[in-house]
């Protein structure tokens, strides 16, 4: 078996350092499994959020080499070994421990967003009908797995520190999702424009370069929400009926 | 002693998959306060991984199906040991409770005539699976995470709980700790709902996540409930085996369901070998009525490959022992192979079965539309559980509650694929309505302060134990090699007592684990107290396991390979003694009625 050195950040949530790590290596591995065995043999405080370790829970995020991944799907062979692979928390959010961050703001801003109003049921025995066509671009928002990495990659989240007036990526999809349902009839436009911030995205695609589930978060979320808002506040015509109404 | 928190509820559910969750929505709509405790974030849960689907008999793929087929197949497939009771009302219910997550959002794939699709899977006589391509349980949790957050529940997310507190003979609360920061709770509680999932942790080799540690199961026995079937644990047949650090993730049976065949090191589908006498009827003899079942053809019977799991496990391992195995050690399912039937498989595949083609992409250089993935059978789910009540759920603890894969008698000594996501909504809507009854009518219990001292004590003694003690880690590494060596899928009587003395020495060792540092995110210290649980529910299977001397379901004895007809009218019941040893006693299940007897002639 070969050796390989992990950088993993330290912290206790005020001031952190790295520390290398020198563990075992074999094939097939994964970032998860190495940060486990130096977990069960080196560090056995070392803090790490993790679930499935199949890539479908979405709790492992972290930094691998400055890029946000899942610790759980990034293979050890895809990494150039002869160096430290560096393992840091998303550095978004606010640290707790280790390679925990606290990502409680993510689970504030759901509620804030209104839930799913689906129109009166289409048969007499209360069931609706869709077909497969329409929901398949809401079928492939349902796929994330929140694991907050677009979150985390935002600049407007991560360099501008905008929480307040911005939902970012993750939620924007969660809106899209609602807005594109077939059933669904609520209006979240006007929230979109006005406490959502829909408009601090400058469509530069982190979000969806990071993405583990391979959701056009830019392209079939963000942009056709934008379009949606602009139509509805900013079309000259659809201005000067408004005023006339 | 430690400081700590408290929260009182009128409904307190541990666990927040989709039991705990739906458990929770139920309650609050019922207009009582309600607390949900989550061991991890929110929305995180193992239903997540849940792959196939929800089995529900809506008949919209085929029109024969009904709750009556529906109760046979869970019944047979149970072998006939299930709370008849409990699958009867699962199979009344499920198809409510499917559309209800409609009304809630869930998108499940469509039929051409824009209703809810459905899919074949094992043991089920007609397509009965609402899917969402193979992540149905992602859908199924986000759904109901997506209604609770505007449902009033107050959410407690990463926070485990140590121990139930009661007080003659009622629960009256739980105490635990945050995980962020490692502080003490205490849950006041007029009622108390477990929803805690399952045991796989016990095992080396499982597709459980790190959660799956038997806690609900543990913590209703050390409280005074009885747990029943706790000898049935399922192996499901088709997990990863390469990369070793991959080794038993799911590889789901919606494969199968596809037209996914198993084959051995000779290319032989060795399936077709083995078929029960109680499903031949309904089971192909032929590869090419196999492929037709699996293209929607209603005049077809089903391929060997969709018999039940715990049945394709067994043929699994005879076919690895008899050196038919894969290079790495399991056996061929090959998807791939469709494409000589089917125009742009490729893409058929990938739309299917998307996770599954990117988990081997990922994980293993495999192109699933290309060739063939080797698998071998992985610890998935436990039938036993908390003996619950079929209506109410209420355990034989007053105010204790349990849904879902915690609790018990609804899937017999076999669990069909499909009927765990139903189970966890059905029942875990039937405990929140309940729980919440039972807490209108009953004042808030007393929680002691010795009670809590006790707890306190134990959740911080490995810390006074220090760092030369046991590490956690080593105990639950060899906890888990013993179990999956001799009490897995073949059993005899010596292996298990070996175990059980194993299982002493561990635990002994368990008393003597330690951690150093500080309580915050420590996950020594995490692994230390989930310890306790996992040798708690090692020690219920294995001696439950020991006590039915036959092969049924899940529960393979090599030393009694045949089905007793006697041992069909008796579950094994597992409960604490006076002295605190386990007792384990075998009681009668209750006569089926007339009506549902005739309901599983007339299936036959």
């Amino acid at each position: 078996m070969a050796r390989a050195t992990f950088r993993i950040w330290r912290t206790s949530g005020t001031e952190g350092r790295f520390q290398d790590y020198s563990t075992e290596v074999s094939e097939g591995m994964v970032v998860l499994d190495a940060v486990h065995r130096i977990q069960a043999e080196q560090a056995p405080d070392l803090a790490c959020r993790w679930n499935c370790k199949a890539g479908k829970c979405g709790s492992c995020s972290a930094e691998i080499n400055g890029t946000p991944r899942l610790m759980c799907m990034t293979r050890l062979n895809e990494l150039p070994m002869a160096e430290p692979v560096t393992v840091e928390p998303m550095r978004a959010f606010p640290p707790i421990r280790d390679l925990v961050s606290d990502v409680s703001w993510n689970f504030r801003v759901k509620p804030r967003i209104a839930k799913f109003a689906p129109r009166t049921p289409d048969a007499p025995d209360g069931t609706w009908r869709m077909a497969q066509r329409d929901i398949d671009r809401v079928q492939e928002f349902r796929k994330c797995i929140e694991c907050f990495l677009c979150q985390d990659v935002c600049h407007v989240l991560r360099d501008h520190n905008l929480h307040e007036e911005f939902i970012g990526p993750r939620y924007l999809t969660y809106a899209a999702a609602l807005e594109m349902h077939p059933l669904d009839t609520a209006d979240r436009e006007g929230a979109l424009k006005k406490d959502f911030g829909i408009g601090y995205c400058n469509i530069t695609k982190c979000c969806t370069k990071v993405c583990p589930e391979r959701i056009h978060i830019t392209d079939n979320a963000i942009i056709p929400l934008k379009e949606r808002v602009v139509d509805r506040f900013y079309d000259p015509v659809s201005r000067l009926l408004r005023m006339f109404k | 002693m430690a400081g700590y928190t408290r929260h009182d509820y009128d409904v307190l559910v541990i666990g927040a998959g989709g039991a705990g969750l739906r458990a929770a929505i139920e309650a609050a709509s019922a207009g009582v306060s309600v607390g949900l405790i989550c061991k991890s974030l929110l929305g995180k849960a193992h239903t997540v991984m849940a792959e196939g689907g929800i089995a529900a008999a809506l008949a919209n793929v085929d029109d024969r199906d009904s709750w009556k087929v529906h109760f046979a197949d869970t019944m047979r497939g149970g072998q006939y040991v299930n709370n008849w009771r409990m699958a009867e009302i699962h199979a009344r219910e499920a198809p409510d409770r499917v559309r209800e997550l409609e009304a809630w959002g869930a998108v499940f794939d469509r039929t051409t005539d824009g209703r809810i699709l459905q899919r074949n899977f094992g043991g089920h006589r007609y397509p009965r699976l609402a899917h969402v391509g193979d992540r149905t349980g992602l859908e199924l949790i986000r759904t109901l995470q997506d209604h609770t957050v505007h449902a009033g529940v107050t959410v407690h997310m990463e926070c485990t709980i140590v121990d139930l507190t009661t007080e003659d003979g009622r629960v009256t609360g739980a105490f635990g700790y945050e995980r962020e920061r490692g502080r003490f709770m205490l849950f006041g509680a007029r009622a108390v709902i477990l929803a805690t999932g399952g045991i796989g942790r016990a095992y080396r080799i499982t597709s459980n996540s790190w959660e799956g540690t038997g806690d609900g199961h543990a913590l209703a026995y050390r409280a005074g409930a009885s747990l029943i079937d706790m000898e049935f644990v399922q192996f499901h047949p088709t997990g990863m085996v390469w990369p070793p650090s991959v080794q038993g993730i799911l590889v789901t049976e919606g494969v199968r369901g596809e037209g996914g065949v198993l084959r051995n090191s000779t290319g032989e589908r060795f399936m077709f070998g083995d078929i029960p006498d109680n499903y031949k009827k309904q089971t192909a003899d032929n590869e090419e009525e196999g492929w037709r079942y699996t293209q929607g053809d209603k005049n077809a019977r089903r391929p060997p490959e969709l018999l039940t799991r715990d049945h394709v496990a067994r043929c699994i391992n005879r076919e690895l022992k008899a050196g038919r195995g894969s290079p790495h050690g399991g056996v061929f399912l090959d998807i791939s192979w469709i494409k000589e039937r089917l125009p742009n498989a490729e893409d058929h595949i990938k739309r299917k079965l998307p996770s599954m083609y990117h988990q081997f992409k990922q994980l293993a250089d495999i192109d699933i539309t290309r060739e063939a993935m080797e698998v071998g059978p992985t610890t998935h789910y436990i039938m036993g559980g908390v003996q619950v009540d079929a209506d109410s759920q209420m355990s034989t603890i007053e105010g204790l509650f349990a849904a879902g894969e915690c609790a018990s008698g609804i899937n017999g000594a076999n669990r069909l694929g499909g009927n765990s996501l139903s189970d966890i909504v059905v029942f875990g809507k039937r405990a929140g309505e309940h729980a919440a009854q039972y807490a209108r009518g009953h004042a808030a219990g007393q929680v002691s302060e010795p009670q809590i001292e006790a707890i306190t004590r134990t959740a911080l003694a490995p810390f006074d134990r220090g760092a030369d003690a046991e590490i956690p880690y080593k105990v639950q590494q060899e906890l888990q090699a013993t179990m999956q060596d001799l009490v897995g899928i073949v059993r005899t009587d010596g292996e298990m007592r070996e175990a059980l003395g194993r299982l002493a020495d561990y635990n002994a060792r368990a008393e003597r684990v330690g951690v150093t540092g500080h309580r915050e995110y420590h996950s020594g210290w995490h692994t230390a107290l989930d310890l306790r649980n996992l040798l708690t529910v090692s020690e219920a299977i294995t001696r439950s396991a020991i006590e039915r001397a036959e092969s049924r379901g899940g529960h393979f004895r090599d030393d009694f390979p045949a089905q007793q007809s006697e041992w069909g009218k008796h579950n094994v019941k597992v409960e604490r003694a006076d002295d605190g040893t386990m007792k384990v006693t075998r009681i009668p299940i209750p006569p089926m009625p007339d009506e549902l007897k005739q309901v599983i002639e007339e299936m036959k």
